[in-house]
Order: structure tokens, then sequence, then C-alpha cells
């Protein structure tokens, strides 16, 4: 129950992050990623003050004994730059540059982006589901442990 | 072509960390967007409940925002149908493989200085510009 609250909790200001940066934009976005062109540099102002709060903040939070409603911090553990890694951040990058969502835009676009908005998430869901039921999951480590 | 807003960007980006420490401050967990998208659906451990809630945090947050607002917020979308389904099955596919996105490697990892992380991030930083920048030239701008 509390995790559900918090989780609630914590997707409605992550989705109100978003919405005040304007990264629910996708033409703000592309500009972002268009170095060469009249290039918007917003994003890397969003990046930055979500690094500064997000690494303070995890410092804080891994002072106390436990999380509020679970038994240990669940942080992933591979350290391992691997061919999967980088096969996988271009290609997602590709899908980025080509239409200018990325999978928390996506998600949150959904009540005001109309049409193009919900094809994206069709499609996106379909590469999540390519993987995910295919053997490259399975063989994937156990990327997760306790702090 | 949109303009440059620092002040609005650094105050979503800080809202986007306030979430990211709210999550493992309650739950424990990182805010991977991808990771909790794909959980929802094909988590192993069965525990999905609560990162479906986050999605419909995720979701509900533009609803009120525009209950508030007046209007919704600007969606400026100018790829073609065919092009939006190619990027759609890349991103959900290479956040997949790559296992993470610009909240999970790009907030989550960088910000606990995972090199591993930074390696994603410069990577699809870089083939995302390349891909606009190849856009343009291909639609001759």
């Amino acid at each position: 129950m509390g995790k559900n609250v918090s989780a609630l909790l914590a997707g409605l200001v992550f989705g109100l992050g978003l919405v005040i940066a304007e990264m629910v934009n996708p033409a703000k976005v592309l500009a972002f990623l268009d170095v060469s062109g009249h290039w918007d540099p917003s994003l890397a102002f969003v990046m930055g003050a979500a690094l500064i709060v997000t690494a303070l903040g995890y410092r804080i939070v891994w002072n106390m004994r436990q999380p509020v409603f679970a038994n240990a911090f669940i942080v992933p553990q591979t350290r391992e730059i691997d061919r999967r890694l980088a096969f996988g951040a271009v290609l997602f990058g590709i899908g980025w540059g080509l239409a200018g969502l990325c999978p928390g835009p996506a998600i949150a676009a959904l009540s005001f982006g109309g049409a193009p908005a919900w094809v994206f998430l069709g499609a996106m869901s379909a590469g999540v589901a390519m993987f995910d039921l295919s053997p490259l999951a399975a063989r994937r480590v156990q990327a997760s442990s306790a702090v | 072509m949109t303009e440059f807003t620092p002040v609005s960007a650094a105050i979503g980006g800080a809202l986007i960390g306030l979430s990211a420490v709210l999550l493992m401050a309650l739950n424990g967990r990182i805010a991977g967007i991808s990771g909790l998208f794909s959980g929802t659906f094909f988590s192993e451990t069965g525990d999905r409940a609560w990162r479906g809630f986050f999605l419909i945090g995720l979701v509900a947050a533009p609803v009120i925002y525009t209950l508030f607002q007046g209007e919704p917020p600007t969606f400026e979308m100018t790829s073609s149908l065919p092009m939006i389904i190619v990027a759609g099955l890349l991103v959900g596919f290479g956040t997949r493989l790559g296992s993470g996105c610009t909240s999970g490697h790009g907030v989550c990892g960088m910000s606990r200085l995972s090199l591993r992380s930074m390696a994603a991030v410069a990577l699809f930083m870089a083939s995302g510009a390349i891909t606009v920048a190849l856009a343009k030239f291909a639609v001759g701008g």
C-alpha cells in the first residue's frame, strides 16, 4: 500500500518535472540534439539540475538504515561496459533523434500528444516486448542487489 | 526551433531529481522509466503494482497541470507516422538492450558516478545528435 502510494507520488513529481522542463515536447528535444543548427541547450540544464538533486539526495537517503517501505536499497551492480550496453544505447539514441521522444515523455504525453504519442508508445511497447520475450532477456545477468 | 529556457529547465530537472530521491528513500528503487515500464508488464519477481502506480502518476501529472494551467503542454511532433513507428521500436528495444534510458542512466546512474551509465549517455547523446544531423541533411535542411 505505502509502496504504491509513494510510487504514485514519485510518478506525479517526475511527470510535472518533464512538463515544466518541456521535455514532453519532441521539438524541444530535437532542438537540443541539433547541435549544428539553432541549438537549444535547455535540456542540459534539465539534466544538470536533476543530477545535482539526485546526487545529493541519494547520499542523504543512503544514510538511512533502509527505505521507508522496503527492506533494502536496490541499485544496479553491473559495471561492465559491454557490447549490449553500447548497441542498446546507440539504437536508443537513433530512435530518440528520429522522433524526439524517450520513454518518460512518451508515457507522459498520452493525454495531450494525440495520435503520434499513442503510435510511438505502441511501437515502443512492441520494441520492449521484442527484447523481453526474446532469449536476449533470459541471458541477462541478474543486475541488481543491495547496496 | 525552440527558445533557450534555462530557468524552467532547471526547475523541471530539479523535480525529476526529487522524484528519483523520493523513490529511493521510500521504495529503495531507482527511477529508470524504461525499466519501470518493462517491469510493469514483464517483471519476473511479480513486483509490478508499484511500478504501475508510478506510470499512472506520470500520465496523470500533465492532466493535473492542464487543469491548473488552462491549457495542455506544447507537443510538436514533426516526424512522419512511419518514422514515429521506427523510432518507437528502436527506443523500446534499445533501452532494454542497453539497460536504461535518459532517466535510469542519465539521472540515476550518472548521479552515482557509474562509468557504465556515463558511457551509455555519451553514446545515446552522440547517436541522437548524429541522427538529427543526418535527418536534416536528408531533407536538405
